[in-house]
């Protein structure tokens, strides 16, 4: 019992320690990923490369003043930057970030890198939680008794629910495939070889899922182009409007916490997890788990340096666009993505 | 239940997290008070009127409502999709069917202007 | 400038097809603009007369503003500018006011331009104007007390506001009182807002994420330089003129000492000249850059602004290295520039010439067919050419909708005429059509330089007439005469003779106008700047009903508007 408990908090901190440093490093990736984007020079003062910015960045919003304006709903406004970090890191309890094969800690089975390994609806958890996310916003938006955080705060919730039926929809293809809602056995039903001579990733055997999934993704975590409830241009600062110092920090740290998770679900359900192309590897051992766990952890990086990529590259869609492009194209494309895998499995050939 | 165990500790660690992270908030205070800082933001503008007061488009509202229709719906595809491989096709056709439903009821809204925002 | 000059006398014969010609007051100004004075029962008559008649065809209200000249009888002479966009030819009507009874009828059911112009005049001449539908302040604050442009307002008298209600439009308090209209919404842009490019205010109503109504007001940078530069010299005004349009200051100092000039009947040298015209080709381009950049940054495109900014820096070590200043450069003066160009001005030219293009292409690639930028731009914002016209457009802005008017062809001025470029047109008259013509007027621009820097002559930049221009030091140091030249021009400042001149140059935004009167004296008795973006923003409220909240932040940012000359 007492081992159990061990493993499982060894894994708790391994997984917490995992998640919080990518937040760090994707705000240095951020801002010299933009800066070499737009041929600038980026923050390079603190530390070699400047790598110990978002330290200093922290130190900065800790030093702010923290203003409470007069009008707020204090214990919601309160209550909204709180309920964005918890969902964000709540999330990632149940995605498998390496393969175990029969491992041991401590002459205990680690069961999986993931924290909750036994989770049988692993999947629905993930969504069930991140589905959470809308409430800070909302949250936020409405307590700030501020009519930029209003508008953000009901654009942000009416996006984020108007891209979960695709996104819902178009995961509906992969369990198809997979049979399963655990995810470790999902990522193993992507391993070896289709038709011949793709990998047997989904994001090759569903394509149009794959495009949905991200595109939805990319709209529920709010980046550009879909950060309309930030919209700094016409909404200031959107539903965070009349947030500073730490709360803001708060805010600011689960958008980067969402993009991790949601580029692990992304490699988990469309990237074939850590399985590499064309080659078997069994993953035996430790050597094995953390071999699998490198190439988890590339796929992921490569996926958030997107993130980053295309927030640089592209204007932001308007309102309006935005929710047409989620209920006209993106659930009827949904649709057409799980029809595709009904017939091309009741043909054999998936 | 043995399961859920990890979930439940990870839990009170993520809640445990932005409580630590606010209450240094509390902690370490700087600055001070003004009722002019208190101000809600609105350009520089005194606002004409609290934002808690006027009321927004009801289109939000539809939304909302559109949402809880089809979300439902597809959580429905879940567990058919789980055990889809043993439905084989008579499961495929019924689900069909299902969803010949549900997109009477999406045409519907799409041609009656909810999905129009302009 | 006399009256024998064939064009001229043609276009005073034009003048006599007005309605009772004999009543009228018709001579020819000074700058060769037929000018005519009409009493105020008659001024709607002959401005519709000069806009409806197909020989005069006057469709482009350029300026209305007023002069006040406190020992005439009738105090007041309220000024309108026409000109006419096929036939090219300028009118300039007089009305004389009363100060007991200053009203005059509104021209805004003749031109829609009309509507800001005369608000301007009313606030800082008091004027009235009969029948305009918004005869509000518009420049200074609702509560200010006192016209500031009248020759006796004491601008020593501080008058310091301290408590000021805010403008709210009549139909805000409405909804808000009366708790009416259920779903509505009342929200202000600006002035402190991200989107808003310096401060400017505008009030919209939402219903949803539409908006219903727009007001607009500004005057949150006025300053009132036109009653400064009225104890100035001549000279001293230069630097004033750098803050209009601050993207583009060469441009502005440029179109104002050619106005002085043609006023003193002299002209730059040559050389001096040539350096204008590319510098105020550099500074379109940079003005141009700004105005793109910061578009698309209202729209989510970050990056350009960065691909923007990184010439606009270069351009500005340019200006640096001639004229000491990058921002606010005061390059220009009367008869010349104030100093020669460096040794290695050719050298930075060229490199520029090579340097630009690249980032203009890459913004090109970029966003030119970005399906979401097309989404996001075309149809926004869309003004029929006839509208345009209508509010007082030129420039850019002018051009996207269809109309190929640009100063620079039509009256050429600094050699403009001997350089071949192309005026690039839109027809959509959309967000999308003035980033078209936009970009391709950058490119133009370049090609511009890259025929005038070839043909950059030697010699003086400044003019050897003494009455304009400071005898060189070393002269002033060795030679008796050079000394008092220097001296008298130090004491007295140029001595513009007696009259008024319009000087219309072609700035970034538009046609930029200086109505300069002069009463002889070594100070402008009046100034008047036509700012481009003034006629431009007024149509902007009006621009707004029925688009989304978001397309207004990119309406906003592609009409280019500069606070510094909106507001003056």
């Amino acid at each position: 019992m007492w081992v159990d408990l061990i493993v499982i908090g060894v894994k708790l901190a391994f997984g917490l320690v995992v998640l919080l440093t990518t937040v760090p490093i994707m705000v240095w990736v951020e801002r010299r990923g933009s800066a070499l984007i737009q041929d600038r020079l980026g923050p390079n003062r603190v530390g070699p490369l400047g790598l110990f910015q978002p330290i200093v960045d922290v130190v900065k919003l800790l030093a702010k003043e923290v203003i409470t304006p007069a009008g707020v709903r204090p214990l919601l406004y309160i209550l909204a930057p709180a309920i964005a970090v918890i969902v964000a890191l709540s999330t990632f309890i149940a995605i498998p970030i390496g393969k175990d094969s029969g491992l041991e800690l401590f002459g205990h089975a680690v069961n999986g890198f993931i924290v909750a390994p036994d989770l049988n609806i692993g999947l629905l958890y993930v969504f069930a939680i991140a589905s959470f996310g809308v409430y800070p916003l909302l949250l936020a938006g409405w307590s700030s008794d501020n009519k930029y955080a209003l508008l953000g705060g009901v654009r942000a919730s009416a996006q984020a629910i108007s891209y979960e039926i695709a996104m819902i929809i178009a995961i509906v293809g992969v369990l198809m495939s997979s049979g399963t809602l655990r995810l470790q056995q999902i990522v193993d039903a992507q391993s070896g070889v289709w038709m011949g001579f793709l990998p047997h990733w989904n994001v090759f055997s569903q394509p149009i899922g794959a495009l949905i999934f991200m595109v939805a993704v990319f709209a529920e975590t709010n980046r550009l182009p879909f950060d309309l409830p930030e919209a700094d241009a016409e909404l200031v600062a959107g539903y965070h409007t009349e947030y500073s110092s730490i709360r803001f920090a708060a805010f600011y740290m689960s958008e980067y916490l969402h993009m991790t998770v949601a580029a692990s679900l992304v490699t988990v359900l469309f990237l074939g997890g850590w399985n590499l192309p064309w080659i078997d590897i069994p993953f035996e051992g430790w050597a094995g788990a953390l071999l699998s766990m490198g190439v988890f952890g590339i796929k992921v990086a490569t996926l958030l340096w997107f993130f980053v990529w295309v927030r640089w590259t592209l204007p932001r869609f308007r309102y309006d666009q935005l929710m047409a492009l989620g209920w006209k194209v993106m659930v009827p494309l949904a649709v057409l993505n799980f029809l595709w895998v009904g017939v091309a499995m009741a043909l054999g050939y998936m | 239940m043995d399961h859920y165990v990890p979930i439940l500790i990870f839990t009170l660690i993520a809640v445990s997290v932005p409580i630590i992270i606010l209450m240094i908030a509390k902690v370490v205070r700087f600055g001070s008070y003004d009722p002019v800082k208190a101000e809600p933001y609105e350009c520089g503008i005194e606002a004409t009127s609290f934002a808690l007061d006027t009321r927004f488009s009801i289109r939000y509202y539809l939304i909302a409502v559109l949402f809880v229709v089809f979300d439902v719906e597809t959580i429905f595809l879940f567990p058919w999709a789980v055990v889809f491989d043993e439905l084989a096709l008579f499961g495929f056709i019924e689900m069909m069917v299902f969803l010949a439903i549900l997109l009477v009821g999406y045409l519907y809204a799409w041609r009656r202007g909810a999905l129009e925002w302009a | 400038m006399t009256v024998s000059d064939p064009e001229t006398t043609a276009q005073a014969q034009l003048a006599d097809l007005l309605p009772e010609p004999e009543k009228l007051g018709i001579e020819v100004g000074p700058d060769g603009i037929v000018e005519i004075t009409a009493d105020r029962s008659r001024v709607i008559e002959v401005l519709r007369t000069l806009r409806d008649r197909p020989e005069l065809d006057c469709n482009l209200l350029l300026d209305i503003c007023g002069v006040d000249y406190p020992d005439r009888d009738k105090r007041f002479e309220v000024v309108y500018h026409l000109t006419s966009l096929g036939a090219d030819h300028r009118f300039r009507v007089k009305v004389p006011v009363a100060e007991d009874d200053p009203n005059v009828p509104t021209a805004y059911g003749i031109w829609k331009a009309a509507d800001w112009f005369e608000r301007e005049a009313w606030d800082l001449f008091g004027i009235r104007f009969d029948g305009h539908p918004n005869l509000r302040r518009i420049l200074t604050h609702e509560a200010f007390q006192g016209h500031a442009l009248r020759k006796d307002y004491d601008p020593e008298q501080r008058w310091i506001l301290t408590e000021a209600e805010t403008m709210v439009p009549e139909w805000a308090t409405e909804i808000v009182e009366n708790g009416g209209d259920f779903e509505t919404q009342i929200l202000n842009l600006g002035p402190s807002h991200p989107a808003t490019h310096g401060t400017i205010r505008t009030v919209v109503r939402l219903d949803g994420e539409v908006i219903t109504r727009a007001e607009c007001e500004i005057g949150y940078l006025h300053r009132c330089f036109e009653k400064m530069s009225e104890t100035h010299g001549w000279n001293e005004i230069i630097p004033y003129t750098d803050r209009l349009n601050y993207c583009s200051s060469m441009i502005n100092g440029v179109g104002y000492a050619l106005g002085v000039e043609q006023m003193l009947d002299i002209e730059a040298p040559p050389r001096a000249q040539a350096v204008r015209l590319i510098l105020s080709e550099f500074s379109r381009i940079m003005d141009h850059a700004v105005c793109l950049g910061a578009n698309l940054v209202d729209l989510g495109a970050l990056t350009n602004f960065w691909y923007f900014f990184q010439p606009r820096e270069e351009i500005y070590s340019l200006l640096e290295s001639c004229a000491g200043g990058r921002l606010t450069v005061s390059y220009t003066r009367i008869g010349g520039l104030a100093h020669d160009v460096p040794a290695d001005f050719e050298e930075r030219v060229r490199f520029l010439l090579g340097y630009i293009p690249k980032f203009i292409d890459d913004v090109d690639k970029l966003i030119t067919g970005n399906r979401i930028f097309r989404d996001r731009t075309e149809g926004i914002g869309a003004l029929s050419a006839e509208e345009a016209v209508a509010w007082g457009w030129t420039g850019p802005c002018l051009r996207a909708c269809g109309v190929p008017y640009d100063l620079r062809r039509v009256r050429p001025y600094l050699g403009y005429e001997n350089y071949e470029f192309d005026v690039p047109v839109a027809t959509t008259g959309d967000c999308y059509a003035r980033y078209l013509v936009r970009l391709e007027e950058m490119r133009q621009s370049l090609r511009i330089i890259e025929q005038a820097i070839d043909r950059v002559p030697d010699g003086p930049v400044i003019t050897d007439n003494h009455h304009v221009a400071l005898p060189p030091k070393s002269k002033v140091y060795s030679e008796m005469e050079a000394l008092i030249w220097h001296f008298k021009l130090i004491y007295d400042g140029i001595k513009v003779p007696a009259g008024a001149c319009y000087s219309a140059t072609e700035g970034a935004n538009g046609e930029l106008g200086y109505y300069l009167v002069s009463d002889g004296t070594g100070h402008p008795y009046r100034i008047k700047v036509r700012p481009p973006c003034f006629a431009i923003f007024q149509a902007y409220p009006h621009m707004l009903e029925g688009h989304l909240l978001a397309d207004a932040i990119a309406i906003l940012g592609s009409l280019n508007i500069i606070a510094g000359e909106l507001d003056r």
